[in-house]
């Protein structure tokens, strides 16, 4: 009827397709683990080697569940920024979510040269980066959601969101610039994003704050579709157009800002994987767009992670790199070929 | 049912209309009674400026009057939530849509938004009313295409039919045939008087199209001079309240061909 049949062997292509990558995701690495070994340690059954089971276990399997979560997270975020602000170079990071987390970050390595290295030795424990990024991020977020609930338009927000993020950059410059390079490097380091460092602890706190998240977006999937008709249509349709922006901003809070808490600022998927979403499923409705992109942005996660880790070597590459060397690419090919910009 | 004996849709008690900033507001037209029934179609017509859109916008409730009353199926729009309004009034605006991406079939779905559950999904009943408004005007052949690939004249009618989907007693549209060529004029001003005899709603909208309006419209307002004048087509012309819409030196009204004409 409304093509939705179509669409729905396409997201049932997609989730499959998420399950295979996320099998060689947890294959692919430093040590090569068969498929089907995989598949058994996850199932629970015996595996040739205690070792493959442990490192699949305390390793791999967190690190793809992060991959996961962050690539379905931004993707949404980057989809409802997108709607919100009939923008299609909105992104999860438009509100300023990842510079003010960068601030708090920024802070915590580079500010002991500037405030005394006591402050330092008081904030470095495990859990100071994440705590530093969430306050920076949450900081930024109560200004936002501030100025959302006292403007009309919409589009102010969008403006203020640039604001915040050049006013925290500056910050982090000035830090940079009296910082030792030690420090700096530390900084820059937590910049590329990093999903292998979470132990199964975090990745529980990451995925309650996800589910939160997602389960909001579900819920306005309904005014986002309306919103696409423009602000005046859908306040005629019964859309509370504040009460929906609240909801949206909220979403993309948990979302991008626990995400960027836990793997640090990951460029370029929220922005992307809904153009890519909308390439090879063409269509504006919600409904369908919602979970299309919460499956593409968990694969191009995984692709890019299993890339990042160069199979068979003991390097790996930065996540971020990877996400935009393998992501741009791919998007101006799809764009170039349909020569036809679906929004 | 005549019309004079039908229902009353829509009603203003001397409503002010205009912009307030601060303390101070800034009046656009007053005074305005007017009451539309059940089945009948309504031009709003004035110069630029005279506030037809301003009018339009207070009439459906997304912008508050200066003073007096609207009244929509009885209750004061002010005190009436969206979500209810939003079964009481449909739109056709001439903001662009954000995406043209949705098909035609998308587009006339969402006017059921007011009746659907939480996730928007679509039960028979709603499916029945988009089929029939895509019916009423005519729009069957291109009901998968996509917006982008529309004419302005087929796009002007899916709007339409997604107002119609919306079942709502009263349609308010604004200038929706800015855009066409007089064919397309004429045939949206016709579909319009047909939709108001067939399905009973009260029909409203600001045009320019004047002498398409006052051949086609059971009653006209028009804006002039910070006042309203509401009355029949005919009963307008007999009162000169036409002949000095607009400075007289270039075009004027010509009662016997009930047009205006180049001096």
């Amino acid at each position: 009827m409304l093509n939705q049949r179509k669409y729905s062997i396409a997201l049932i292509l997609l989730f499959l397709a998420v399950i295979v990558t996320a099998l060689f995701n947890i294959s692919l690495g430093s040590v090569q683990i068969p498929v089907s070994e995989v598949t058994s340690a996850l199932l629970g059954f015996d595996v040739e080697k205690d070792t493959w089971k442990y490192i699949i276990l305390n390793y791999r399997l967190p690190k793809a569940i992060t991959a996961i979560v962050t690539g379905s997270g931004l993707a949404v975020s980057g989809l409802l920024m997108q709607t919100l602000f009939r923008n299609p170079l909105a992104g999860p990071y438009v509100l300023g979510l990842s510079s003010g987390a960068s601030l708090g970050v920024a802070i915590i390595l580079m500010g002991a040269s500037v405030f005394g290295a006591a402050f330092a030795s008081i904030l470095l424990s495990e859990w100071s980066l994440v705590i530093a990024s969430s306050l920076g991020s949450l900081l930024v977020m109560f200004a936002v959601i501030l100025a959302s609930v006292r403007l009309r338009d919409t589009m102010a927000i969008l403006i203020i969101g640039l604001m915040f993020a050049s006013l925290t950059a500056a910050i982090v410059s000035v830090l940079a610039y009296f910082s030792p390079a030690s420090q700096l490097q530390q900084y820059v380091f937590w910049s590329y994003g990093s999903l292998g460092n979470l132990s199964w602890e975090e990745v529980y706190i990451l995925a309650v704050f996800w589910l939160a998240g997602i389960l909001i977006s579900i819920a306005s999937i309904k005014n986002l579709n309306s919103l696409l008709l423009g602000e005046q249509y859908a306040r005629s349709l019964g859309t509370n157009i504040k009460r929906n922006r609240f909801m949206v901003i909220i979403a993309t809070s948990l979302l991008a800002g626990s995400i960027t808490a836990f793997a640090g600022p990951i460029a370029f998927v929220g922005l992307a994987v809904p153009h890519l979403v909308r390439q090879i499923i063409p269509s504006s409705n919600h409904i369908t767009l919602v979970p299309a992109v919460i499956f593409g942005g968990a694969i191009l996660m995984l692709i890019c992670d299993t890339i990042a880790q160069l199979p068979g070597s003991e390097y790996s590459l930065p996540i971020n790199a990877i996400t935009s060397l393998i992501g741009a690419p791919v998007v101006i090919w799809l764009l170039v070929r349909k020569r036809k910009f679906n929004f | 049912m005549s019309l004079e004996t039908s229902n009353i849709v829509l009603e203003t008690k001397d409503l002010g209309i205009g912009y307030r900033k601060g303390s101070t507001s800034q009046v656009v037209a007053n005074g305005i009674n007017l009451n539309i029934r059940e089945g009948e179609l309504i031009a709003v017509i004035g110069v630029n400026g005279a506030g037809k859109s301003t009018l339009l916008r207070t009439l459906s409730g997304i912008q508050p009057g200066l003073n007096g009353q609207v009244l929509i199926d009885n209750k004061q729009i002010t005190n009436t939530d969206p979500a209810e309004l939003s079964k009481n009034i449909s739109l056709v605006l001439t903001e662009q849509l954000i995406s043209k991406n949705l098909s035609v079939l998308e587009l006339v779905a969402l006017g059921r938004q007011p009746y659907t559950n939480w996730i928007g999904r679509l039960s028979r009943n709603d499916l029945k009313k988009v089929m029939h408004a895509i019916k009423l005007v005519d729009i069957e052949n291109i009901r998968n295409k996509k917006c982008h690939e529309l004419s302005d004249g087929q796009f002007q009618k899916v709007l339409i039919a997604r107002a119609l989907a919306q079942d709502t007693s009263l349609i308010i549209l604004d200038e929706p045939t800015t855009h066409l060529d007089l064919y397309h004029k004429a045939y949206v001003l016709k579909l319009l008087q047909q939709l108001s005899r067939e399905t009973k709603k009260a029909i409203i909208f600001a045009s320019h199209e004047i002498n398409l309006a006052l051949q086609l419209c059971d009653k006209m307002l028009i804006l002039k001079d910070k006042k309203a004048l509401f009355g029949k087509p005919e009963e307008l012309i007999k009162s000169n309240s036409l002949n000095d819409l607009f400075p007289g030196h270039l075009i004027q009204f010509d009662k016997e061909s009930s047009s205006f004409k180049i001096k």
